[in-house]
């Protein structure tokens, strides 16, 4: 017990990912599309609008435009994803399909559960990564041999935003709560350093886009990519294990009170 | 194999179940009936490990829910009062991704799989929708889940409600079946022809409490005659009746819209009120049964 | 019969529930496009203004049509949310209207017939596309972005192309039995389209092919006549060929969608 909760056992959870498995094998073209956005994004960004942006600075490195963007996608894509996942997806689990009071009638118990679902955003985040890595590749925008950490970094911001989507689902009442999701994530997706340098911003709006945990994620992959590597980044990924780890504690309490009351 | 002093469950201020003691034995078939609200599923609830009890102990195969739900968990079935079917999943998936939750090998939850849809007389619908599945289907279907851990206690909260009666008494036959292969069974339920057709030994639960235990026969033979009379009048005049009657046989209840006497003998009772003048709308004469137990001891009907 | 026109009393029932949740939605309707022209128009089109600005012989006047940044995009954000918005609410509410609440059976046992149904379903739809139009169109103001009064006429533009995906997608929507093809479809032709039909650069700057099929595509001539109006070159001969093609569309769709519904619902 930790903080009054029962720890998860992976070995049960592995088979709440089992089941999302079976569910995606009859729906693979969700799972096949699914990493096609970023991809879009990145096309759109390499065909049309790099020639109106021109080049970019950062960390003293002057950048083609795409080459700026694209670990930006590769981070906001893991959010989006893992969002996804632990809020739509896992409202319809909870509060319409009811899964897992059925699955609560097995030795798996809410902490399984949580481990189980967030472990399934982080897997699926971290193959459609490698898949966009593979690509960015390709395209010869991974110039350092640091940009193959770019998966587990992003498998790390789909950990974080994984938790804390089903720490925020587990307190929706309704489908219209699920809008403000919206609200958090668009701006969270337009504002972080994605689309152009932080220098853009007057004094204090800088500090707290810094503040955003996209913002982390998005500077752990840019810096990966490029193989600006420093001691500095290891705050960046440490923000994003605190607040999954927060938020998984508050996730296994508020699916205890939900679920087993 | 369960066993319950002073369970309470407290949710805020209402109390659903207020320290109940009971005790359950290995191979027989145990029943919880009592209305809607008496604090049937919540009990279900507590020896299913789903929802922690408030107050009280309660041993589950010898175990503590509170310290080793998942063991317990393991060789326990659960059918759950509403379906809790996976409907993103097929009929034949539902077991298989259900037993995995088990911990159990793909191979042995393939072959029991097969062998319960055969069970549950679903083996043609293994590729279907579960939402394509009738009411009785999907009860049958959640019966058999229960079973792909070869439980040996399995716990039915309402098995047939809301089934339609060739529905009912084909899920009967299967739980009988089990019975006779040594599973224990937990079963709750309104319908007292359920209670007395499957249980060998039951409680009868009111507002949170137990106000009656023992086998069907006896409970019936302990609170109530061995024949009952239904009046019905036209007009009103069911307390006047009642007050004629009173004295002349054993017992006698004016319900909403009829009047029981009890007694040892139905047609001397119909002879009696006939004696007195009355011309009833219908009557009835039929053998004392567990709805007339539950009037009994709680003053009001099972099903209102 | 008398009272008011049956297809009315569907639009009333939606609208009804829209009462329920129309503060969420009338805040996101203004809150996006701020959002949206803040990041794309002011932020991003800082750098896009800067770099046109500062290469020889200035090609940034013609590239975007003589304009700033965020004048081109604001239009083409315009169409592209109301391209979005109509996908949902044609897709997710019509399975939910279909299987999960099953309203359309509930109105269908009433005098509504499913014309009716399918109409106040398309009606309210285009009311939510008008108020998004109306208040991205506010906030464009806001910022700048609208050089002309003919700009109102982008109000219209937003419903005819929201609505130009939306009777299509209603049609396809009424045959499903899941939501899988809904995403499919978000991810394979609704995010294309958003990147890919003018909206974010022009679309001169895609390859040859590429270029004729973006010009094949309903968001493109939706995406130029919204621009025709914010900066004020409404009146050409292309605009009507625009509207003529969404319009076509639209009634395409309607007629798919009364067939589609009429299988499903009479079932």
């Amino acid at each position: 017990m930790v903080l009054g909760l029962a720890l998860p056992s992976p070995r049960r959870a592995r088979h709440v990912l089992g089941r999302n498995l079976v569910i995606y094998r009859r729906a693979w073209p969700l799972l096949a599309t699914g990493v096609l956005e970023p991809l879009f994004y990145l096309l759109s960004i390499g065909l049309g609008l790099g020639h109106l942006v021109g080049r970019v600075d950062f960390a003293g490195h002057e950048l083609a435009y795409k080459q700026f963007v694209a670990p930006a996608l590769l981070a906001a894509a893991a959010m989006n994803g893992a969002i996804l996942d632990t809020t739509y997806n896992l409202y319809y689990k909870l509060k319409i399909a009811k899964t897992y009071e059925g699955v609560l009638a097995t030795p798996l118990s809410t902490a399984d559960v949580a481990l189980g679902e967030i472990g399934w955003a982080v897997a699926r985040g971290a193959a459609y990564s490698a898949t966009f890595l593979g690509v960015m590749a390709a395209l010869g925008l991974v110039p350092s041999p640091w940009g193959l950490c770019c998966v587990p970094a992003a498998a790390l911001v789909a950990y974080a935003f994984a938790a804390t989507g089903m720490a925020a689902t587990s307190y929706m009442r309704s489908w219209q709560d699920l809008d403000i999701v919206a609200l958090a994530l668009v701006p969270m997706f337009l504002f972080s350093a994605t689309f152009y340098p932080l220098t853009a911003y007057v004094g204090w709006l800088a500090v707290v886009v810094q503040c955003t945990p996209l913002y982390q994620g998005v500077l752990l992959a840019r810096s990966l990519d490029i193989g600006t590597v420093g001691w500095s980044l290891a705050l960046n990924a440490a923000y994003l294990v605190v607040m999954g780890l927060a938020a998984m504690v508050i996730t296994g309490r508020r699916l205890e009170r939900l679920l087993a009351a | 194999m369960v066993s319950a002093r002073g369970l309470t469950k407290r949710f805020g201020s209402s109390e659903a179940v207020a320290g109940i003691d009971f005790s359950i034995r290995r191979g027989e078939v145990f029943g919880f009936l009592g209305p809607n609200g008496a604090g049937k599923t919540s009990t279900m609830r507590m020896i299913a490990c789903m929802s922690p009890a408030s107050e009280g102990t309660l041993r589950v195969r010898g175990l503590d829910p509170s310290r080793d739900g998942p063991t317990i968990r393991a060789g326990l079935g659960v059918v759950p009062q509403q379906d809790t079917l996976d409907m993103e999943l097929t009929v034949l998936d539902n077991l298989l991704v259900y037993g995995r939750y088990f911990d159990l090998s793909r191979r042995v939850v393939r072959e029991r799989a097969e062998r319960l849809l055969d069970f549950a007389q679903l083996s043609e619908r293994a590729g279907s929708r579960v939402d394509d599945l009738s009411g009785g289907m999907r009860r049958r279907l959640t019966i058999a889940r229960a079973l792909i851990s070869s439980p040996e206690l399995v716990i039915l909260d309402e098995p047939t409600t809301g089934l339609d009666p060739q529905a009912r008494h084909l899920v009967w036959e299967r739980l009988y079946r089990l019975r006779q292969e040594g599973v224990t069974l937990i079963v709750t339920t309104h319908y007292m022809d359920e209670a007395e057709q499957l249980c060998d030994r039951l409680v009868v639960m009111d507002k949170g409490t137990i106000v009656g235990e023992g086998s069907p026969r006896e409970l019936v033979d302990k609170h109530v005659s061995r024949e009952v009379l239904e009046v019905r009048l036209g007009e009103g005049g069911h307390e006047r009746l009642a007050g004629d009657v009173r004295g002349r046989v054993e017992r006698v209840e004016v319900l909403a819209d009829r009047v029981c006497c009890y007694g040892d003998n139905g047609d001397e009772m119909l002879a009696l009120v006939h004696g007195l003048g009355y011309q009833p709308e219908n009557t009835l004469v039929r053998r004392g049964s567990l709805e007339d137990v539950f009037l009994r001891l709680t003053g009001r009907s099972l099903v209102e | 019969m008398m009272g008011r026109p049956l297809w009315v009393r569907a639009l009333g029932s939606w609208g009804f529930r829209y009462r329920r949740t129309w503060r969420g939605s009338v805040a996101t309707s203004f809150a996006f496009p701020v959002l949206y022209l803040a990041a794309l128009g002011v932020g991003l089109g800082g750098l896009v203004n800067r770099h046109l600005a500062s290469q020889p012989g200035r090609p940034g006047l013609t590239a975007l049509g003589g304009v700033t940044y965020l004048v081109f995009v604001a239009p083409g954000v315009l169409v592209g949310s109301a391209m979005q918005i109509a996908t949902s609410e044609s897709t997710f509410p019509v399975m939910g209207a279909i299987k999960w609440q099953r309203l359309y059976e509930a109105m269908l046992a009433t005098p509504l017939r499913t014309g009716d149904v399918l109409a106040g379903h398309l009606c309210y739809i285009a009311s939510r596309l008008a108020l998004a139009s109306g208040a991205f169109l506010a906030v464009a103001a806001a910022f700048g972005a609208v050089h002309s009064p003919e700009a109102v006429v982008a109000l219209p533009v937003g419903i005819l192309t929201g609505m130009a995906f939306s009777t299509p997608m209603v049609a396809y929507a009424a045959t499903q039995e899941t939501i899988v093809g809904f995403s499919v479809v978000e991810r394979l032709v609704i995010v294309p389209l958003f990147l890919f039909s003018g909206s974010f650069f022009p679309i001169a700057q895609l390859p040859g092919a590429l270029q004729l099929v973006a010009e094949l595509t309903p968001l493109y001539h939706g995406v130029a006549l919204a621009r025709a109006c914010m900066l004020g070159h409404l009146v050409t001969l292309s605009s009507l060929g625009h509207a003529g093609y969404l319009l076509a569309l639209v009634a395409v769709g309607a007629w798919a969608a009364s067939r589609t519904y009429r299988a499903r619902l009479a079932s």
